[in-house]
């Protein structure tokens, strides 16, 4: 049964000590109440509030994390199906599987995709988070040189081993021991000896059955086993049963508290074709996966499935905002013209694309609105025209430009003559009310 | 513990909704959330249609526009093409050359065009103006006029021009695509004008409006997955049509499927990010809830069918 913030409260030590990462007891308390935060992070916990907030405080879907440093990914956590209810907590890690039969060139080129993978979008740095190291052979000293070899060339990602041979993933966690490795996998057959391997190396367990009543029974089995941290695979491999395994764990982990199930879940997307593997991949994306296995990293299908991890990774409940500042479309001179719009994503996205569309080079300025658009944030008294004027003076962009014309959004005509007003010397210009009506806009103010 | 699998299950069905006459097309019909077959029913794939337009594609970038070389001049050349050789299971006809800032062609010249291509193929015809308010309600009048008897779809009506259109396809036996602007109770509110005005439910598509990946997609996912849960759990009519993803104008006009690698080396080839651009914004919008996609790229429509395989 969930208990309530303040119930939860009562039990706690209430000593603000901070060490839990929250500033005070009551905060912990709330986020324990959301199922947010884990009570382990308490220290000085009674027993007594242990047995009685124990299961029921814990996450539904316990946080674990891959990898050690700056670039760690966080997983687990999340309290919902559908992401307009809430937002998705954690981004699912996409990790590359490189074999260990494949030829040195060929790893070498893979660790190399890995490491030069980031790309900078809307201000996040994404990029391929780990990498599965495939013990294809089935030679343990063949996983362990490679295993060895990612560990000096890249550091600082993270590793899944992919074993069934606890002597193979023994040798082969070595380098990454303390370093939340992930050792993949567990099966009903060597759980025993993998659990040790994986505690030995302070690994998370990565475990995997066929169907999720196996599933089920081997999470509690490896629990029992002295393993906290796992992430589990139903062996799903089409598309149609990772959508299937993957609604029934959320929704046993989310809405029947059902424990056995209540891990990160780890996918495998890999197929010959890398456009058909950029869809399986999507589904992941979309639909519960923590970690997604690919078999390539081409820079184009890097870039999509990013894309994809962030739009469905937005906060439903906060705009997306780009940076204030006046942006340059084309290869705009001092006579180009200059138009000026609201930082809310969408509307930056929209606005510049159809300035590109136009082929006419234009100073775009973006101006904070809290990511409001442009109706909202004039009726919320964000996008008025003394703001506006002292944006563009404080941007500097008089000195940049030879003419003092701005344009305007058809929408907010209304404001063309405050501005003018609080702007000495400068004409407004009504565009377009619809983004999609600004080539021509451009075009025809080009050649007039 | 024994594992027992929560299946959910609903009072609400989408209406299966028939076009065509010569080739028919069946989509919608689920009576459970996207693919969901381990707990419903999925009677059908959702059914993908390739856009053509009756002036040559001059705005569509290189990597799509060269698919069509020598048959886009011609939109009853460009619609055979793709029935035949590219094995279409439909077509969508866009009258873009209407619109006063391209062509400005008369609702003559549409419903001219619209004749011609009905008269070259076989599989059912999606009818799409020039998304110009004042325009489409003259244009859509005619071309819906020229294809009485076809059972096709014509689109889009919006809030501001729904009655004519709506009239006009219901005289002439059509399917209505029916849009609004990312919003749910927008998107209720235009339905429920449309049923008043005596337009059966069982014939509309909802567009909630398409965007592309990386331009705003979240917000038509979020829109469809509310509008399929409205559907299916409240039971509510209005919220039961299928819905349309008109994926390929809204990819194929972003910086993502037009930006040369030569430029930015680190978004790689050019040609397949276009490619998979339109192939993730349709397969995520799928998982979302559309059933009818409107796409460009032949290698993207396989990639989705090919995916659509592995889910059903």
């Amino acid at each position: 049964m969930a208990l309530t913030g303040v119930q939860i409260f009562k039990l706690l030590p209430k000593t603000n000590c901070k060490k839990c990462g929250f500033p005070t007891c009551l905060a912990f308390a709330m986020k324990l109440a959301q199922r947010q935060a884990s009570l382990d992070a308490c220290p000085d916990v009674s027993e007594e509030a242990k047995a009685t907030l124990g299961e029921a405080s814990a996450p539904p879907v316990r946080p674990v994390t891959l990898g050690a440093g700056d670039k760690a990914v966080k997983m687990g956590e999340e309290t919902v199906l559908f992401r307009h209810e809430k937002k998705f907590v954690n981004p699912p890690a996409l990790a590359l599987e490189i074999k260990d039969t494949e030829s040195d060139d060929a790893v070498d080129a893979k660790i190399q995709d890995v490491v030069g993978s980031e790309i900078n979008r809307v201000g996040q740095l994404l990029r391929i988070d780990a990498v599965f190291l495939n013990n294809d052979s089935g030679d343990a000293g063949r996983l362990a040189s490679l295993a060895e070899k990612v560990a000096q060339k890249a550091p600082e990602t993270a590793v899944i081993i992919g074993t069934e041979n606890p002597e193979a993933a023994d040798a082969a966690i070595k380098p990454f021991s303390g370093k939340n490795a992930i050792l993949y996998g567990a099966t009903e057959a060597n759980a025993e000896k993998m659990a040790e391997v994986a505690k030995a190396a302070k690994a998370v367990l990565g475990v995997k059955a066929d169907g999720l009543d196996a599933l089920s029974s081997l999470t509690e089995k490896v629990k029992s086993l002295g393993v906290d941290d796992m992430v589990i695979d139903p062996g799903a491999r089409s598309a149609k049963e990772m959508l299937e395994y993957n609604t029934f764990i959320r929704r046993a982990a989310i809405k029947k508290n059902f424990k056995p199930l209540g891990y990160p879940v780890i996918n495998f997307a890999q197929r010959d074709d890398a456009l058909h593997e950029s869809l399986v991949a999507g589904l992941g994306i979309a639909k519960y996966a923590s970690i997604v296995v690919v078999s390539s990293a081409e820079k184009w299908k890097n870039l999509a499935l990013f894309t994809l991890r962030q739009n469905i990774y937005t906060d439903p409940q906060v705009p997306m905002q780009v940076e204030q500042k006046i942006y340059k479309i084309g290869d705009p001179t001092p006579d180009s013209p200059l138009l000026i719009t609201t930082n809310f994503s969408l509307t930056y996205f929209i606005v510049s694309g159809e300035v590109e569309n136009s082929k006419v080079p234009a100073h775009l300025a973006i101006m904070d609105c809290e990511g409001l658009s442009v109706l909202t944030a004039w009726a919320a008294g964000k996008f008025t025209g003394s703001k506006i004027a002292n944006f563009i003076k404080e941007s500097g962009i008089e000195n940049e430009i030879n003419h003092r014309e701005l344009i305007i959004p058809g929408y907010v005509a209304i404001l063309s003559g405050a501005i003018e007003e609080k702007l000495e010397g400068w004409k407004v210009t009504v565009g377009p009310r619809e983004a999609n009506a600004l080539p021509a806009f451009l075009r025809s103010a080009q050649a007039a | 513990m024994a594992f027992v699998p929560p299946k959910e299950s609903f009072a609400g069905r989408v209406f299966p909704v028939t076009i065509g006459t010569g080739v028919q097309q069946t989509f919608g019909g689920e009576n459970t959330l996207p693919f969901h077959s381990f707990e419903g029913e999925v009677p059908n794939r959702p059914l993908i249609a390739y856009e053509i337009q009756d002036v040559p594609p001059e705005d569509w970038p290189e990597t799509v526009r060269r698919l069509y070389d020598g048959v886009s001049d011609d939109p009853v050349k460009w619609a055979k093409y793709c029935e035949e050789e590219l094995k279409a299971k439909a077509v969508a006809l866009r009258l873009v050359g209407t619109h006063p800032d391209s062509k400005d062609l008369s609702a003559d010249d549409a419903a001219k065009t619209v004749t011609d291509v009905l008269g070259a193929i076989k599989v059912p015809l999606i009818i799409l103006g020039s998304n110009h308010v004042e325009k489409d309600s003259e244009v859509l009048v005619r071309a819906a006029e020229a294809a009485k008897g076809y059972d096709c779809v014509i689109g889009k009506a919006q809030e501001a021009n729904y009655k004519t259109i709506a009239a006009a396809a219901m005289a002439n036996g059509h399917k209505l695509i029916a849009m609004s602007e990312l919003d749910i109770n927008l998107s209720k509110q235009l339905n429920i004008l449309l049923t008043q005005m005596g337009f059966d439910k069982e014939k509309l598509i909802t567009d909630p409006m398409c965007s592309a990946l990386g331009y705003g997609l979240e917000y038509t996912y979020s829109v469809m997955e509310r509008i399929r849960l409205a559907a299916l759990s409240q039971n509510d009519a209005v919220m039961q049509p299928p819905m349309l993803a008109d994926v390929g104008m809204y990819v194929w006009k972003i910086k993502e499927t037009q930006a040369p690698e030569d430029v930015l080396p680190e978004w790689g080839s050019l040609e397949e990010r276009g490619i998979a651009w339109e192939a993730v914004t349709a397969s995520s919008l799928l998982m979302a809830g559309s059933e009818l996609l409107i796409m460009r790229h032949q290698r993207a429509v396989e990639a989705v069918e090919l995916f659509v395989d592995e889910l059903m």
